[in-house]
């Protein structure tokens, strides 16, 4: 229903494959050049793009359940409208993400169904609860900050449809970022009851926000092909580090206390964190973390409920094509 | 403790406003529930429109009951500290959401009396409501479009489909009336130019929702029996459950700013 018609597999490329034009297509990696849907690439490469540009597509659906927990309870009619558009906002990034994904040739059923399987991975962050208003704030702050980080070097990602969903992309971020960070401010400068909520919310966030950026450099699996394709431009630790030296500031404008007793500033002015549980993060990703049955279970309701829906128009679109064949035949 | 309800001065201006800032507030938070559980993304883009449209007319229809008011409300004020017999919106569009046939059969039956409305409602001799109402017939007309197409795959679609709607016709449909109903209130701003009489759309909206219901092979009820109350705040038992949602943390936070 969703495939768009581009002639590659990976089982064909197989046969293709081979060291000349693997050469080839590495220098033109290393010459910036940027490699479109119908070009010759590794099978590894369609491989590594898809398994990330769908994780990055479901992370965004995923990621409009915690969101969209507080639409229906946001606090003034601003906020109401503000909240419902930026959720809106992360449906339109998933569905231009999967759009980039099926250039690679697969289907946005099968994308989906992976997920629904429990057999793709999204986020771990949306695996945590939104508990309080303040969480929405925190999520604009930090959790689209800490994506921002991620998705700016995506602009320039070697893959063309991936680099031009994510610059459309980045600008809506920066604009939800914003807008986070104005509800802490506007939280931290209200009642007394209003900064507990606020400092709450940043004391259950930010240590899963770290884990964002991925394991530590010295075990991710992913990272050197992804660099060498240029997929990847910046490791897991040089992106924690650039977001955390970026939001200690806005914390201490804000008058909240970051919660990590250990944190110093060093000679160079990056600072320093405490040891991070890795323990918690494979927790989460092995499907333990506190939301993570609620959310597939949320996305398998909304899919199987919606099913008949879909059918009825597949069934109406046949009739009609039913009927214009008939009438052209007349 | 909670915060208490505010007092509103209903002068026939005031309350004619507020009743169709009502109408949008009330769909509109009805299809941000949709929100993230759509039948596909595409629908979730679509409701969200749409609710977005309908907030948006909501602000300004509360913003200006305020200023008629002259009493120290605001928007907020009238979305979150009056309570369900103060609401004036239509029985229709509180109305659960359902299935996604229930959704949008409530969605065509408002949606296309609003795009009349509204057309209507632009020779206002009230200028804000015609400003309103000159923004608000581009929306609609939207919903009417987005809705009817919708009516018609979920009618002529399978059996299925067609089972929900025409259900969900059924249901809905003894909720239809109240849109076409004027009380005394009104009826001085109908005299004066400044609100239309909607009896006089009914002949137009029964013919497009007639074209409509008709190519989906779907057929309206022959019951003519009409639920009326809402417009004076006697509500059906579910709005005491959205509002108790929508106006949480304004009850429970008496008094701050968000």
């Amino acid at each position: 229903m969703y495939t768009q018609a581009l002639n590659t597999s990976d089982g064909d490329d197989r046969h293709i494959e081979d060291a000349t034009r693997a050469a080839q297509f590495q220098a033109r990696i290393d010459a910036d050049e940027r490699i479109e849907p119908n070009d010759w690439m590794p099978a590894a490469y369609r491989k590594t793009l898809t398994r990330q540009i769908s994780q990055h597509a479901h992370s965004e659906i995923v990621g409009m359940l915690p969101e969209g927990n507080w639409i229906t309870r946001a606090p003034s009619l601003r906020r109401k409208a503000a909240l419902l558009a930026k959720v809106q906002d992360e449906c339109g990034h998933g569905l231009y993400l999967y759009a980039a994904a099926e250039t690679l040739g697969s289907s946005r059923e099968e994308l989906v169904d992976a997920m629904l399987a429990g057999k793709a991975k999204y986020s771990s962050i949306f695996n945590y609860p939104t508990l309080t208003w303040a969480d929405i704030g925190t999520i604009g702050w930090l959790v689209d900050g800490a994506a921002i980080m991620n998705q700016i070097p995506l602009c320039r990602c070697s893959y063309g449809p991936y680099a031009r969903a994510m610059i459309r992309v980045c600008k809506e971020e920066s604009f939800h970022q914003r807008q986070g960070f104005e509800i802490m401010l506007t939280l931290c400068r209200g009642t007394d009851e209003q900064k507990a909520m606020a400092q709450d919310a940043l004391n259950r966030w930010w240590w899963p926000v770290l884990m964002m950026f991925g394991p530590p450099d010295q075990v991710s699996q992913h990272s050197d092909t992804s660099t060498k394709w240029k997929i990847k431009r910046f490791s897991n630790d040089e992106l924690r580090q650039k977001f955390i030296d970026a939001t200690v500031p806005q914390a201490q404008f804000l008058g909240l206390t970051i919660p990590d007793p250990g944190m110093k500033q060093n000679a160079n002015g990056n600072w320093e964190y405490s040891a991070i549980d890795w323990d918690e993060f494979k927790q989460v990703l092995a499907g333990n973390g506190p939301c993570n049955r609620d959310r597939l279970a949320a996305r398998r309701k909304a899919h199987e409920d919606g099913a008949w829906v879909r059918e009825a128009a597949m069934a109406y679109a046949e009739k009609r094509r039913q009927r214009a064949a008939l009438q052209a035949a007349e | 403790m909670a915060a208490a309800n505010i007092t509103v001065s209903e002068t026939p201006l005031v309350l004619y406003t507020l009743r169709r800032a009502d109408d949008a507030l009330i769909l509109g938070h009805r299809l941000s529930e949709w929100c993230g559980h759509a039948p596909m993304l595409e629908e979730d883009m679509a409701l969200a429109n749409m609710g977005l449209d309908l907030l948006g007319q909501a602000r300004e229809l509360y913003t200006y009951a305020a200023k008629v008011e002259g009493r120290g409300n605001d928007e907020d004020k009238f979305a979150y500290l009056r309570d369900v017999r103060q609401y004036r919106n239509l029985l229709l569009l509180e109305q659960p959401n359902g299935d996604f046939a229930r959704t949008m059969v409530r969605q065509f039956f408002y949606a296309a009396f609003a795009d009349l409305y509204w057309r209507a409602m632009m020779r206002s001799t009230d200028a804000t409501l015609a400003a309103i109402a000159a923004k608000s017939e581009k929306e609609s007309a939207y919903h009417v479009r987005h809705s009817s197409e919708w009516i018609v795959r979920l009618g002529d679609g399978t059996e299925e489909s067609h089972r929900r709607a025409q259900g969900a016709i059924d249901e809905l449909w003894a909720f239809t009336g109240e849109m076409f109903e004027v009380d005394d209130s009104e009826r001085g701003l109908i005299d004066a130019g400044i609100a239309i009489d909607p009896a006089t759309l009914r002949p137009q909206w029964l013919k497009a929702v007639s074209d409509v219901v008709h190519e989906a092979t779907l057929v309206l009820p022959d019951n003519k029996w009409m639920q009326q109350g809402g417009r004076s705040g006697r509500h059906s038992e579910h709005l005491g459950h959205l509002l108790s949602e929508l106006q949480s943390m304004q009850r429970t936070f008496p008094g701050a700013t968000w």
